[in-house]
């Protein structure tokens, strides 16, 4: 096992030694990934309203036909009113089935400005529409809160704006996995410069993460390295190694994964869109397996910064919308079903005559699973999400 | 390449001799020598030691070398960077033409029919427009590094994060260049209320807090708010929203001129323009306003001029921007009593941005804290290369611009308007850190690609020789002894100057 040998070495160099906060890791406690899809995904197209006309209506060329054993690629039914987008039958359809997966429709924020980057901003953050701290995310809240249940990372480049204001939180992109730019020896000389500094466990902790990495992936990096690098569509890969860190180590993750702004050719039962969910479903899937018993402890929330305009562009795209739908999974959720507030779907009840509306604010979304998954009380989730009331979907 | 010498065999020895030789005396600049905590000094005056800069500080001692800094009389760069600068379309076209010409190119876009055609025109087009994004990078970079008015160009980078515009909203990509050259630049050290009406009336910003859309009956309160919660008074100074919804009015027709739609002749005597910037009399709330308590009589364009001179003299403006200079040059939490000074000088010079750097540099608490502050991704990288190349021009600034994107503090890449973080703690993330180092060794090894021109031509060689005279001289007597027993155990050049690079030492300033 990579990890036993990696500790052989790092107690042979006295600075990671006297570092040692990754491996303080909790060893038990539930575990959360948030995954967000950044660019607004067609979420109609992926939880299909297939009892409703107007969906048809509104989308001549990239509707999902409605589930049919006759016709190939039909949407599959989930209930009396939605379907799944057939790019998704396999593992999501599975994970659905043993109730381990649920949507909440009509799901978002209340942030009207259909900008990317605001919205995307003001999840990220999670305070009060009038609340202007641009520095605080809700994980880094969530993670003070947790204490020493959080062990928080991203697995991102720049550690985002969710995780900002907490201090320390490790953030390192798994989507390709190299060779460390230092060795261990060399990891060691550069630690000790540190060694009566105040960084010096930020210091040790980002090189002792990097070579963990690399040496938790030796075997990922070298095919890896055969093939050329892991393409965008590699989430599986990526998705797995975020299990493999996750399963020991982490207990709150966050990554990201792009290209879901589908404004022109988004396709139906195939095309960009579907392909994108194939490539989301099979590493959400890798996730689950590599994370094997410890699934049954973990749960993921997928969301997006909002959905997309309900009627088809003329672009056989869509536009900027507003509400969306969340994903909730994970081994020991209350799933199989469609969760939070719904309407039905028709034109009287779009915002703006476009958008579907949000009904399942997110914070009070998130809230509620946060108060049933870690036991948080009011003012705990009060300190995550400011000023919002929990709603409890009975998702855990 | 003279400066990417090939490694001394003797750097160990010869790192003990000079250091024998400088503890033989430490002298005052002004005298030809470097006195105590005089590099320290320059690494906050300047971006970052280099030998010229060091050269200057000796020849004519602290005092003189901040006046010159204060007042740049010299900002003339290399030849060759100067050249490439030039090469750039930013600095043939003007921005009137540039926006012209996408305006032209968006009403063909519009007209074309939909489908894969269109659609590519368009991605061409917003290709284009981050590409003068890009150049006003690379224009920002090579004068951080090679420009003697290194006071300035902090100061410049400062501004433009204060007054903060996100290059990929609407059409700002096109417009960033010219942002930072005409409203920016030409107030750096200068007046603050000639900053904020540069910034106010500059396409940029209107564009990009939206007040371009803001005519009376359709108020848009977005640039109003900012103005004075992020560029004048500060969150907590006791405003109301009120007076953003009164600050609003008072910029309603505020906007961006446009070519095709000239004023009424109803209104042309209310019409006021320069270049792309426009007030339209007809978009204007001309009815009676209360700003901070103030009454505001209802008459055009010149009511713009009275709320900003409200704005810029408050006494809780005067502390806000003095608390941010602070911040930058001297600590995250600035001591209160330098601060206050500071704004005492920020008020009785009516906003004399210089005098306000003045009062800083020469105060015991900016003495006090050197050494203290730990650098910003720019800083970082701008020091790393101004110390490595010494003013051995670059021939490729992507690696520079890709650093800063990878630790997240990209010009013209902050998406909401407060800017950069300022503070240790947004930047030292374990895995930012460990990124740095990554820097520190592609500067140190010479594999970053700085000598490879982006257009091919001969590729540069070799990795720069830090341990050199300006090391022994400016750096080496301020490091730990953890430091220099790490430096000695380096095994090759290359990972000497990287650990150098890496040092706490370096990462401060």
């Amino acid at each position: 096992m990579k990890r036993r040998s990696f500790l052989k070495t790092a107690a042979a160099l006295p600075a990671f030694a006297a570092a040692g906060r990754l491996f303080a890791a909790p060893t038990a406690g539930p575990r959360f990934l948030l995954v967000f899809l950044r660019g607004g995904y067609d979420c109609a197209n992926v939880l299909v309203p297939y009892a409703s006309d107007f969906y048809y209506e509104s989308r001549p060329n990239i509707a999902i036909a409605r589930p049919d054993a006759n016709v190939k690629d039909g949407a599959l039914a989930l209930d009396a009113n939605w379907a799944l987008a057939p790019a998704l039958r396999g593992p999501i359809e599975r994970l659905y089935l043993a109730k381990q997966a649920a949507f909440v429709p009509f799901a978002g924020t209340d942030d009207l400005s259909r900008s990317h980057f605001e919205t995307q901003d003001s999840i990220e953050r999670g305070e009060p529409a009038d609340k202007r701290n641009y520095g605080s995310g809700f994980m880094a809240r969530l993670a003070a809160t947790l204490g020493a249940r959080a062990a928080p990372i991203a697995f991102t480049d720049a550690l985002p704006l969710t995780f900002r204001g907490a201090g320390d939180v490790p953030n390192i992109s798994l989507r390709a996995v190299g060779k460390p730019a230092f060795d261990e020896r060399q990891d060691a000389i550069l630690a000790s410069m540190y060694q009566d500094h105040h960084l010096h466990a930020a210091v040790a902790d980002g090189l002792e993460l990097r070579q963990q990495v690399a040496h938790e992936f030796e075997d990922a990096a070298q095919q890896a390295a055969s093939r050329g690098a892991i393409n965008a569509r590699g989430f599986a890969v990526e998705a797995t190694r975020i299990a493999r860190l996750m399963r020991d180590e982490y207990r709150l993750g966050f990554v990201d994964v792009g290209g879901w702004d589908t404004h022109v050719n988004e396709g139906g039962a195939r095309g960009q869109l579907a392909g994108n969910l194939d490539n989301l479903s099979r590493g959400l899937d890798a996730f689950a397996s590599a994370l094997g018993p410890e699934w049954n402890n973990t749960v993921v929330v997928v969301l997006s910064e909002f959905g997309r305009t309900f009627r088809e562009n003329g672009n056989r795209g869509t536009d900027h919308g507003h509400g969306s739908v969340y994903w909730v999974l994970g081994g020991g959720i209350a799933g199989g079903r469609i969760a939070g507030q719904q309407v039905r779907v028709q034109a009287s009840t779009l915002v703006q005559n476009r958008d579907y509306p949000v009904l399942n604010d997110y914070r009070a979304v998130l809230g509620g699973l946060f108060a049933r998954l870690w036991g948080l009380d009011r003012d705990r989730i009060g300190q995550v999400f400011p000023r919002s009331a929990p709603a409890d979907l009975r998702l855990v | 390449m003279s400066v990417l010498s090939m490694f001394l065999p003797t750097f160990r020895s010869a790192f003990l001799s000079a250091a024998l030789i400088l503890a033989a005396g430490i002298g005052h600049a002004g005298d030809g020598r470097l006195g105590r905590d005089d590099a320290r000094w320059l690494e906050r005056v300047t971006y970052g030691l280099d030998t010229a800069t060091v050269a200057r500080l000796r020849e004519i001692g602290r005092k003189r070398f901040l006046e010159e800094q204060l007042a740049p009389l010299d900002e003339t760069l290399p030849k060759s960077v100067q050249a490439q600068i030039d090469a750039l379309d930013i600095s043939k076209i003007p921005a009137t033409k540039l926006v012209a010409d996408e305006v032209e190119a968006q009403q063909r876009i519009r007209a074309m029919p939909d489908g894969e055609a269109k659609q590519q025109a368009r991605k061409a087009r917003e290709e284009l427009g981050n590409e003068y994004a890009y150049q006003a990078m690379r224009r920002h970079l090579l004068r951080a590094v090679y420009s003697p008015a290194q006071l300035k160009e902090q100061m410049d980078w400062f501004w433009l994060n204060h007054f903060s515009v996100f290059a990929r909203k609407a059409g700002v990509r096109w417009l960033a260049a010219d942002y930072e050259e005409r409203a920016i630049r030409p107030h750096a050290l200068g007046n603050f209320r000639d900053l904020v009406m540069a910034t106010l009336t500059h396409p940029a910003m209107l564009q990009y807090l939206d007040n371009a859309q803001n005519a009376v009956g359709h108020v848009n309160e977005n640039y109003a708010r900012e103005l004075m919660e992020l560029h004048t008074l500060g969150v907590d100074a006791g405003y109301t929203q009120t007076d953003v919804q009164e600050l609003a009015r008072v910029l309603t027709g505020v906007g961006i001129a446009r070519p095709d739609a000239p004023a009424r002749p109803a209104w042309r005597h209310e019409f006021v323009s320069d270049g792309l910037f426009a007030f339209y009399p007809a978009r204007h709330d001309f009815g009676p306003k209360t700003l901070l308590g103030e009454k505001i009589r209802g008459h055009g364009f010149a009511e713009v001029e009275e709320a900003v001179d409200l704005l810029v003299s408050q006494p809780a403006c005067a502390r806000f921007v003095s608390r941010k200079i602070a911040e930058y040059f001297v600590a995250d939490t600035p001591p209160p009593a330098l601060v206050e000074a500071m704004a005492r000088t920020f008020q009785s010079t009516h906003g004399n941005i210089a005098a306000v750097l003045r009062t800083m540099f020469e105060s015991h608490e900016f003495e006090a804290s050197l050494g203290g502050k730990f650098k910003d991704p720019m800083h970082y990288v701008v020091s790393s290369v101004r110390l490595a190349y010494d003013g051995k021009p670059i021939a490729n600034e992507r690696p520079l611009v890709n650093w800063l994107r990878g630790q997240g503090e990209m010009l013209f890449g902050h998406q909401s308007p407060d800017g950069y973080p300022l503070t240790e703690t947004a930047w030292a993330s374990s895995g930012q850190l460990s990124r740095r180092f990554e820097i520190a060794r592609a500067i140190g090894s010479g594999t970053a690609g700085l000598f490879v021109p982006e257009n091919g031509g001969p590729p540069g060689s070799g990795f720069p020789n830090l341990s050199n005279h300006l090391f022994f001289e400016a750096i080496q007597p301020y490091l730990s002894k953890a430091t220099i027993v790490a430096l000695d155990a380096a095994k090759s050049p290359q990972e000497w100057n990287a650990f150098l690079l890496a040092s706490p030492e370096f990462n401060y300033r």
